[in-house]
């Protein structure tokens, strides 16, 4: 097992722990061991979460791929951004002065050897956050130069890609978000289903727009269509000149106003060890924290060090679906959202196109019965356990009255509201709805309400066995496998470098535990000189605006930190003259 | 867009009074319409003006049938269908000749392709080409101010 990672913790991480990231040529990409064999050590989980690619603190350093692309040294790739300090090579580690030193001097970098970068724009995660942020800029006429995106990812949706990817949405699947969410066309216009329509000749996506949600599921863009929209426009705001590759492992202030980021680029890719990133402004786009098991799936997976029976849905688990395939079997699955929709509708399919025999019990712990809120103003539909909303918020906290009024909450009634709307929810799709239906008539599906006190492996050595107290009494379930599609979130304090923010910087938690942001997204009480710290996605939930952990959200973001940038007068703000021409040059794909 | 109340009403004005406007200038002519075309001007221009002030109420009642949804939006076709409606109510009160300004008898397939298209072209625009513009619009509810 993993030792657990304290938050200063230095260690290297071996390839493959990025599982399906950023990895080497030649080094196999890591598989689940065959079932019945206990996982290989060093395997990337540690005590209390599961670590994924691009989830949870990427370590200190990242092994560099022979022969990859990786970021040259910062002062030849970053013709605007300059090195100020040329520190000898192999030097340029912190310092425990440097970690226990809430504000930084240059003095202090320079001693340390570490080399200092300038730029006044830095973005720190170089996912859908970062990209639609740097897009944002770009459009509002930030010249390159003037960011660096820091991340340890090639391409802003590799970690987006395999999340859906493990989690059941192949290549060919429709994603959740609607047409107008696109990450790369801040106008949301032409829609994905426009774009689909032209693409394919066909009035058939525009008509079934026409129908949603009333007559029809909300129509949903293909997975492979958002990528290939995201790849276009990279390429014409030259995305890739602006990223960095490298860790992000803190940030704090500099004397004097702004920021260091301090960067740990892949080894062997630069002379120090560490590079400071000096900078103005800086945005944080890390993504989920981490990820985290059910107390009772992780106890039995380190107690019996199974990682075969018992898998997360956001973890690589085919060979659950390959096994299936091979002899009828039971599985357990848990979890109401949209995960275990997904990967319900895999089981179903493979049992259809297979002809397979695969059973499935599904444990709720919340178990829904039917439309549910606290007056005829506030109700959701529900039934057979799950809740049903299209998207994973009301779709008018992305614009309209929700939006509206969690704007004006603090406190309790912020949470109180968050506690209204939230929760574990899924779209109920009409293909999901018919197959559960036939699962129950044809007893192969049943859904139940439970709370799992323990599992154990079963007593004859065949899959495992659950405890499971409910409104029903208790009841013993045995399984071939459990699936967790809880995809519960860790707690911010396990990215490093939310961490170090909290202690260091002065940011705060909100009412639900994550960073609190302004209504422009800055981090509350880390502003530095004129500096500014912002901060979107996931990290944010529970703030002013709730529908940060999404495209549009993360578009919502950067629409507040460009106009606040612009407010301080760093950047133009996108007037409507400004819009439109920006939206032509879209439109032809005219780089900028 | 899913619009707040304000939204609503500010989007229903400015859209009916330029694009409504420009697109009432040109099937104007084109309407079948026995009567000079300053006249045929000033019935159509009566008519898209009754809609927008009309409208302003709708929208109140709108906004209150929104309350029943969970989401609090309003879906795209919601916003074609309720043409029905309006435009059923225009139609009453042009031939109970309630609407000022018009006294003579607006003929009904005059009416329709006038009506049509101003809705019609309205509602594109809101679903998609506003947002070109006003980056802004759609994450305010509809809000221009
Ligand atoms: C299964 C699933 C399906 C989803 N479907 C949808 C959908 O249909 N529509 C939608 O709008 N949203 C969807 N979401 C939410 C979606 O994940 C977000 O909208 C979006 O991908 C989040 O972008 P982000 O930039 O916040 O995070 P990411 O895209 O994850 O990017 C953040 C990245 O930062 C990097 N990073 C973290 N720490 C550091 C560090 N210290 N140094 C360097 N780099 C670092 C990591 O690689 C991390 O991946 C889905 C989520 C899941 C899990």
């Amino acid at each position: 097992m993993a030792p657990r990672q304290g938050p200063n913790d230095d260690r290297t991480i071996a390839p493959g722990q990025f599982a399906g990231q950023p990895q080497a040529p030649g080094v196999p990409q890591q598989r689940p061991a065959p079932p019945g064999q206990a996982q290989p050590a060093g395997h990337g989980w540690s005590a209390d979460k599961t670590m994924v690619p691009g989830i949870g603190m990427p370590d200190e350093q990242l092994q560099a791929p022979a022969g990859a692309r990786v970021a040259a040294p910062p002062a030849a790739q970053v013709p605007a951004a300059q090195v100020q300090v040329q520190a000898p090579a192999g030097a340029g580690d912190l310092t425990p002065e440097l970690i226990e030193t809430p504000v930084w001097t240059e003095t202090m970098l320079q001693q340390a050897g570490i080399p200092i970068v300038d730029v006044p724009f830095v973005t720190v995660g170089g996912g859908i956050g970062s990209f639609v942020t740097t897009d944002y800029l770009r459009i509002a006429g930030v010249p390159p130069e003037q960011i660096r995106v820091l991340s340890n990812l090639d391409f802003p949706y590799q970690t987006y890609e395999y999340l859906t990817r493990v989690s059941q949405i192949p290549d060919h699947a429709r994603i959740r978000s609607d047409s107008s969410s696109r990450p790369d066309n801040i106008w949301g216009f032409p829609s994905y289903a426009l774009t689909e329509t032209w693409r394919q000749k066909t009035p058939a996506h525009l008509i079934h727009l026409l129908l949603e949600p009333v007559w029809a599921d909300y129509w949903t863009p293909l997975r492979s269509t958002v990528f290939g929209s995201i790849d276009k426009e990279s390429k014409r705001i030259g995305y890739d000149k602006m990223r960095v590759k490298g860790v992000v492992r803190m940030v704090r202030k500099r004397y004097g106003g702004g920021y260091f980021t301090i960067l740990t680029p892949p080894e062997g890719s630069s002379p120090t060890k560490r590079v400071a990133y000096r900078s103005r402004f800086v945005h944080l786009a890390v993504g989920y924290p981490g990820l985290r098991y059910l107390p009772d799936l992780q106890d039995f997976r380190e107690r019996y060090q199974d990682y075969q029976h018992v898998v997360n849905a956001y973890e690589p688990h085919e060979h659950v679906y390959e096994t299936l395939k091979t002899r009828p079997g039971t599985v357990v699955l848990r979890g109401g959202g949209i995960v275990a929709s997904r990967v319900l509708q895999r089981l179903f399919d493979d049992r259809e196109h297979y002809k397979l025999q695969t059973n499935i019990i599904h444990i709720f712990r919340t178990y829904i019965e039917g439309s549910h809120g606290p007056g005829p103003w506030m109700r959701r539909k529900g039934d057979h356990g799950w809740a049903y909303q299209g998207f994973n918020y009301p779709k008018s906290v992305w614009g309209g009255q929700l939006k509206a009024q969690m704007r004006k909450l603090d406190g309790d009634d912020r949470a109180k509201l968050y506690k209204l709307m939230g929760g574990t929810n899924t779209p109920k799709r009409r293909r999901w709805q018919d197959q559960m239906r036939a699962g129950r008539a044809g007893g192969y599906y049943r859904d139940m309400q439970g709370i799992v006190e323990k599992v154990e492996p079963a007593p004859d050595g065949n899959g495992v066995v659950s405890y499971v107290t409910g409104k029903a009494g208790n009841e013993l379930i045995r399984s071939d496998y459990i699936i967790d599609c809880t995809g519960l979130e860790a707690d911010i304090s396990q990215h490093r470098v939310l961490a170090d923010l909290l202690q260091h910087t002065g940011a705060y938690r909100n009412p639900l535990g994550r960073l609190e942001v302004e209504r422009h997204f800055e981090l509350k009480n880390t502003a530095n000189g004129d500096g500014v710290l912002y901060a979107s996605g996931a990290t944010t939930l529970g703030g002013y605006f709730p529908g940060v952990d999404t495209f549009l959200g993360l578009q919502i973001a950067a629409q507040e930190i460009a106009d606040d940038l612009a407010r301080r007068g760093w950047c133009k703000k996108i007037g409507p003259g400004r819009s439109t021409s920006q939206w032509f040059k879209w439109a032809f794909n005219k780089p900028i | 867009m899913v619009p707040t109340l304000t939204g609503r009403i500010q989007t229903r004005i400015v859209l009916l009074a330029t694009v409504g406007s420009v697109l009432t200038l040109l099937v104007t002519p084109l309407l079948p319409i026995h009567a000079p075309l300053g006249t045929a001007y000033k019935t159509t221009f009566i008519i898209l003006a009754t809609v927008i002030v009309l409208g302003i109420v709708w929208e109140f009642i709108y906004h209150f049938l929104m309350q029943w949804r969970w989401e609090k939006d309003w879906p795209t076709n919601f916003g074609l269908i309720t043409l029905v409606p309006e435009g059923l109510v225009v139609w009453l009160l042009l031939n109970a000749k309630l609407v000022p300004g018009i006294h003579g008898k607006v003929p009904l397939a005059a009416f329709l392709i006038d009506f049509l298209v101003v809705w019609i072209g309205v509602w594109l625009v809101a679903n998609g080409p506003m947002r070109v513009p006003f980056l802004r619009w759609r994450f305010h509810g509809g809000r221009l101010a």
